[in-house]
């Protein structure tokens, strides 16, 4: 029994590393065909690149191609993913604190409301909001279509039923006594939160900012909409499927642009491992 | 100013700006799009929509194209479940193995789930175009050379549940290897004591252990398959056509893209937020029917 105990253990150890040969064999595709040039790729897409050089030359083309823009489509994903996840992590926290504290009919409506956000697709909701965000506009001349403030505003509303949910359910759990002693000591509402309850809050804040930076440095329908494929202000995704979906398929490009957007996120991954790890997971259960 | 007061002013300020966005982005558009269902909305400027009553969905549910989508993205849905967990729970046992390189091979696994859905459907888009065959020839295999995955209408479908299963797999795996730490050793080796075999211990012990997670994962497959559009649209953009009872419809064009193209490709975007408004209804009932049947199971457990 031992023996064939040793040799199932063994079969299972070369069954898993053919498993992640085959995990990673997308990736393995992407980084020998990011060094190739355009015709090269075509007639031999598995072999090694004949030179490695050609990766650079491919990634100067990417950066600075007028077509794709690739330079301020990073920037504008920046911008947008930042801005976002600073707005909908405090204001959420804002938001779940007052909710937890207050002890009403109201705040139990207004806790429902979000959580019916958390029902609602964002298929349902399109094509009214960029017909809403168009009304805007004519009416007070504030343009939302197209501009950073209309994109953020959009996450901040999508991604606050999520958030509140999650610090809701930590603020629940933090003993109300700490604030009750700081309000006898003077302090206002907004030095208690900010002092006091956003420091405690810290592991909440790292789960949802992970969250929510996944799926906004990725997404790719809901900036389709807000901000127009072509236009602008583009978000990665934007000016892959911009460059990509034109009818003359560059493959050699194409893999060099999707190299260059995986590369950062799985670096991130990778320092950040235990943290995004467990706060993805963690997010998903509650 | 009294405290009562104060305390009502403080609480506004607090949740103004969460709650505003989330009217404005998310309530109001809701309630449009209920109005909108039921015009015949069309987005041109300066138009008035004029109140058809249920048209819309009369129309829907007599469009054969409609039906055709409804079914694809069923069998999308159910297929892309069970794809997806058998190969997650299969991975959850590999990595929760005494091995020195577990963790690095649930990172590799996990990584995946990183990518975002339409850079992901790019890289598989060139792989069945283009190494599939070229792997084909090299192994001197012909079939695989000569096939055109993502033209046939069985076989795209596949493919995109295969780049779906790659993408989403390691990200349900960690859910597992969660619950499968949860066992505990002592109860294993009892029953091993016991003279268990493995597959006993599998049924008898690690199932009804993981069973709270399954439900947690059979529901984030199932929305998450229901509303996939991104992979979709970098991969198949719906396609290939195929024929439905006489009319031609788009094989992979599940319900998601199916909107969206109804809305802008045939600019219908009064009959486009109709089919949302279903679609919206058919995602409640899932989620409502996983909440029921959670609490059904915590109160037996």
């Amino acid at each position: 029994m031992g023996i064939s105990r040793k040799w199932t253990g063994i079969l299972i150890t070369i069954f898993t590393g053919i498993l992640f040969l085959i995990m990673m064999f997308p990736f393995f595709i992407v980084v020998i065909n990011s060094a190739k040039a355009s015709l090269e790729i075509i007639t031999d897409p598995i072999s090694m690149p004949e030179k490695w050089s050609q990766l650079f030359e491919n990634i100067k083309i990417i950066w600075n191609k007028p077509t794709i823009r690739y330079a301020s489509s990073v920037f504008s994903s920046t911008v947008i993913t930042t801005g976002s996840l600073f707005f909908i992590s405090v204001f959420s926290a804002m938001a779940a604190w007052m909710l937890v504290r207050t002890k009403s009919k109201l705040s139990t409506f207004i806790f429902l409301l979000f959580l019916s956000g958390l029902i609602i697709p964002f298929q349902v909701v399109m094509f009214p909001l960029v017909e809403l965000f168009r009304r805007i506009r004519e009416f007070t001349g504030i343009h939302m279509l197209k501009t950073y403030h209309g994109m953020i505003l959009t996450y901040i509303g999508f991604g606050a039923p999520m958030a509140v949910f999650l610090f809701h359910g930590f603020i629940k759990s933090i003993p109300k006594e700490l604030e009750e002693a700081a309000t006898i000591d003077g302090c206002n509402k907004f030095q208690i939160f900010f002092r006091i309850i956003m420091p405690i809050l810290k592991p909440i804040f790292v789960t949802v900012i992970i969250l929510n930076a996944i799926w906004i440095w990725n997404d790719f329908l809901l900036p389709s909409l807000i901000l127009g494929v072509g236009q602008e202000i583009q978000t990665i995704p934007l000016a892959i499927a911009n460059f990509a979906g034109s009818f003359v398929k560059k493959w050699d490009l194409i893999m060099t642009a999707v190299l260059m957007a995986a590369v950062p996120i799985i670096i991130g991954f990778l320092i950040g491992q235990k943290h995004i790890i467990k706060g993805m997971v963690s997010g998903s259960i509650k | 100013m009294n405290r009562y007061k104060k305390d009502r002013i403080y609480f506004w300020i607090f949740l103004a700006p969460a709650l505003l966005s989330f009217i404005v982005v998310v309530i109001i558009p809701f309630f449009m799009g209920i109005f909108y269902s039921m015009t015949d909305w069309t987005a041109i400027a300066g138009l008035k929509p004029n109140w058809v009553g249920l048209e819309n969905y009369k129309e829907m549910f007599s469009d054969l194209a409609f039906q055709y989508s409804f079914m694809r993205t069923f069998l999308f849905t159910l297929l892309s479940v069970l794809s997806i967990n058998f190969v997650a729970l299969a991975f959850a046992f590999l990595v929760t193995r005494e091995t020195k390189l577990k963790n690095f091979y649930r990172a590799g696994f996990f990584i995946p789930n990183l990518i975002g859905g339409l850079v992901l459907g790019y890289i598989w888009q060139f792989i069945f175009k283009n190494v599939v065959p070229a792997i084909g020839s090299l192994l001197g295999i012909e079939a695989m050379e000569k096939v055109l995955i993502l033209a046939d209408p069985t076989l795209a479908l596949f493919g995109l549940i295969f780049a779906f299963t790659w993408q989403y797999a390691g990200y349900i795996m960690m859910i597992y290897v969660a619950a499968l730490l949860n066992v505990p050793q002592e109860l294993i080796e009892a029953s091993e004591l016991d003279g268990a075999g493995p597959w006993h211990k599998f049924w008898n012990i690690i199932v009804p252990m993981i069973a709270q997670a399954f439900t947690i994962t059979s529901f984030l497959t199932l929305v998450n398959s229901f509303k996939q559009y991104d992979i979709i649209r970098a991969l198949t953009n719906g396609g290939p056509t195929t024929q439905f009872n006489d009319v031609v419809v788009n094989s992979t064009e599940m319900l998601a893209v199916h909107i969206y193209n109804v809305a802008f490709k045939y600019n219908n975007m009064a009959e486009g937020q109709a089919r949302a408004i279903i679609f919206f209804l058919i995602l409640s009932i899932v989620a409502m029917t996983q909440v029921y049947v959670n609490k059904k199971r915590e109160v037996e457990m």
